[in-house]
């Protein structure tokens, strides 16, 4: 009983001696902005920390954004590492109790946490970026946003095409890259076999179909938003089968290093990445990567709300705003890219290139004219005016259409 | 030549006349030292004021009411993994499978929250709490039983166990899941609250407070006052003993992991129904091996357990809050920790053991 209680009283030293270090001195924190104004203060919920690419890209997004606007570094309150749990509720409950009113997570599995928080403070603002169920949730305080990616995923797509082109110009593909058809072959390694991840690859495909129209394309799942193995494996698996392109909808630098690796012994084989310059890890293996640029977003979001005014529920923007971009092309690109790839640009800028154009693609052989049968968006009219209207109607992406010339490997659903 | 053995400059002598308030003074000391070693490695690698950083932490951890029930909540969920293990560490039974205990427990939770939606409250959560001890046990029982019929090594199989619970949890969350496709569940009854364990005296977590201290409290008169608990340590001792003495060793081993997967299966259900009201493959969150830590340091004893996850879970959320403000990331947080347990552990030593120096003055009990 007496090593209990001594046991008891370490813990308690250990406690108080931070809490009597934590009396003195810490008077001028806390206080919020004495100006009286509306200050916008901004609580950030991210899944990862600077390690991880793709929370990396929000915090640079966040950051950028806040000096544009002149918000000082007090004014925002991060919180990494937060699970898709409790946790992740209790930082909202906790960034409120700071005084932010406005409350931004990054994750997806973040967004039922977010919502209940948003119902339980109501006059603080909450986005979920990448969520989708704001318009539908009823809450006035509660928003979701994400970007036109798969804008930057067609063009990296003409990128690849015009790789493809010039590989068959040369002479450089054997018949293990083509099908009994002719047809030449991609791989993709996919996340997860649902929608974001459908109208990514999708939209990739159609950007090589528009250089070369031959070409087909096989998906590969690792059912994981970032594992390196799993996707270095998805490549591998891809590049043995004759795939030339490995495009990628996963977040790590995997399928990259499997590609270059594969490149140094001789097989004909390009990658195409995502979030981030892949040409670290893959100097002749990479071409380029699809990249968000979220500062525009929080920009957006930032400016609003220190005008008093209120966000979009649905917020999705692409070239025209600048907010999806590709990364510098590799040295391994074909001739002629950077002008096709600025031509293709500027015809998405001006609305003459849809990239869902119906007349693109076909399922089971046929045009489709209509689709109301997206995921969550039953009902709704996606096809009109000869394309579908991906991202228009809400943010996160609906395009989960099967096309044909894609064939997913392992989609066990 | 010199035949005689020389006496080796420092002699290690096993010791157990310590009085209390001296290993409390050792301990206490230890504490100090570990306090002022995080702060030279604090300001050695990232120039800060460690004295800012601890304030920090106990900012994270108390600094308001919302982040109290916090840690108190989160100490209560390692407690009732650490209560879970105890009898069973106690028989020198190595579980190392809560892991996967505390994931059944909580499928069997989420299952309950998502079909059973029109049961009586009562009868629901009746439901719950038996199937996730169920859960819980039958994990528990069948390495059980192997090593009571086979011999076969129970922590290969307890951890193997837990990759098995991970899959079943896939699994499940892949059938439940909301959007398809997402691979996450989301919140279960966001809107009805079906299945959420309710509040007491309008605090959110009193219940976990309540429950949890009332298990640890049993578990401790169980594993000391009770026959079945000296069967426990008896066994644990020796089981050749055991024997001996008419003890069958096999049904305690069963037996006692039937309790111990059933504690470790109702954290499932905390964690489910008390707190994230969801289900993952990082329900758990590794919260079954750092129960393993919290068990040896308190040396199996419940009540001591609790002292020790206040101490981790302390340590834990303020390391968030040292994330938030100072930029320092998980790894800080880490070493601050390790730094701390390695000097808790290392006072045991001391405790235990007296050091007798070549030459020195000679030790009182040698006299």
């Amino acid at each position: 009983m007496k090593k209990i209680v001594s046991l008891f009283m370490v813990v308690a030293m250990v406690m108080a001696s931070c809490f009597a270090l934590s009396s003195c001195g810490s008077s001028k924190e806390e206080q919020g902005s004495a100006d009286g104004s509306k200050a916008l203060k901004i609580g950030a919920i991210l899944v990862g920390d600077e390690n991880e690419g793709y929370t990396y890209a929000h915090i640079e997004g966040i950051k950028k954004a806040a000096s544009e606007l002149g918000i000082k570094d007090d004014q925002i309150v991060w919180k990494y590492s937060i699970k898709e749990d409790e946790t992740c509720y209790d930082a909202a409950a906790d960034l409120a109790d700071q005084g932010c009113n406005l409350i931004v997570s990054n994750s997806y599995g973040h967004q039922s946490y977010i919502e209940k928080a948003a119902g339980d403070y109501p006059d603080v603002q909450f986005i979920a970026m990448t969520g989708d169920t704001a318009a539908k949730s009823g809450l006035d305080n509660f928003a979701n946003a994400f970007t036109n990616i798969y804008e930057a995923r067609y063009i990296s797509g003409v990128v690849a095409g015009m790789k493809v082109a010039e590989l068959k110009n040369d002479n450089k593909l054997s018949a293990q890259n083509m099908d009994d058809k002719g047809n030449v072959k991609i791989g993709y390694v996919g996340a997860y076999p649902y929608a974001e991840v459908v109208s990514g690859y999708t939209a990739f495909y159609l950007g090589i179909k528009s250089v070369v129209p031959e070409v087909i394309m096989e998906v590969q799942y690792t059912n994981s938003w970032f594992d390196p193995t799993a996707e270095g494996e998805a490549a591998n698996a891809l590049m043995a089968d004759g795939c030339v392109i490995i495009g990628q909808h996963a977040d790590s630098t995997g399928a990259p290093t499997a590609v270059q690796a594969a490149q140094d012994q001789g097989k004909v084989a390009y990658s195409i990445g995502y979030n981030v310059d892949m040409l670290s890890v893959a100097p002749t293996g990479a071409l380029t990567s699809a990249t968000n640029d979220w500062s525009v977003y929080y920009k957006y979001a930032f400016e609003t709300m220190m005008k008093g005014e209120k966000l979009d529920k649905d917020w999705s923007k692409g070239y025209t705003e600048g907010a999806v971009a590709i990364t510098e092309l590799g040295k391994s690109c074909a001739e002629g890219t950077q002008a096709k790839v600025d031509e293709d640009i500027a015809a998405i800028k001006d609305g003459s290139l849809k990239i869902f154009d119906t007349s693109k693609w076909t399922v089971d052989g046929k045009t489709l004219t209509t689709y109301t049968k997206a995921y969550g968006f039953e009902g709704n009219e996606m096809i009109s005016d000869g394309y579908f209207h991906e991202s228009e109607l809400r943010s996160a992406p609906a395009f989960d259409i099967r096309v044909d010339g894609i064939k997913e490997l392992n989609n066990d659903k | 030549m010199d035949n005689s053995v020389q006496e080796p400059f420092i002699r290690i002598a096993r010791r157990e006349d310590m009085i209390w308030w001296k290993a409390w003074i050792i301990r206490g000391i230890a504490l100090l030292l570990s306090l002022v070693v995080c702060a030279v490695v604090i300001f050695a690698i990232v120039k800060m004021n460690p004295i800012n950083v601890y304030q920090t932490m106990f900012k994270g951890a108390f600094g308001s009411t919302r982040r109290t029930w916090i840690t108190i909540r989160d100490t209560m969920m390692l407690l009732c993994i650490s209560i879970g293990l105890a009898p069973a560490f106690k028989m020198k039974f190595w579980n190392i499978g809560a892991e996967g205990q505390i994931l059944v427990g909580g499928v069997v939770t989420a299952a309950c929250m998502i079909y059973l939606t029109n049961f009586p409250t009562p009868l629901l959560f009746l439901a719950m709490i038996a199937t996730s001890c169920i859960a819980g046990a039958m994990w528990g029982f069948l390495p059980a039983i192997f090593k009571a019929k086979f011999n076969t090594n129970e922590t290969l199989f307890t951890l193997m166990m837990n990759y098995v619970a991970i899959q079943l949890t896939s699994f499940a969350v892949a059938k439940w899941e909301n959007p398809y496709g997402s691979n996450t569940v989301g919140i279960i009854n966001s809107s009805t609250k079906i299945g959420w364990m309710p509040g007491l005296f309008g605090k959110e977590y009193m219940l976990h407070l309540i429950i949890v201290l009332a298990l640890a409290i049993g578990m401790y008169i169980y594993l000391k006052k009770s026959k079945q608990g000296y069967e426990i340590a008896v066994v644990g001792d020796s089981e050749n003993t055991a024997r001996y003495a008419g003890i069958s060793v096999s049904k305690v081993i069963i037996r006692t992991m039937l309790i111990s997967g059933g504690i470790c299966g109702l954290s499932g259900f905390l964690a489910v129904s008390g707190a994230s009201h969801t289900i993952s493959t990082s329900t758990a969150g590794g919260r079954g091996f750092t129960a393993i830590i919290v068990a040896w340091l308190a040396k199996f004893n419940t009540i001591t357990m609790i002292a020790i996850s206040l101490l981790l879970i302390f340590l834990q959320n303020g390391a968030v809050e040292i994330a938030s403000k100072y930029g320092l990331n998980d790894y800080a947080s880490k070493m601050i920790t390790g730094i701390i347990l390695f000097f808790i552990l290392g006072s045991e030593f001391f405790i235990n053991y007296s050091l007798i120096f070549r030459g020195g003055k000679k030790n009182k009990k040698e006299e």
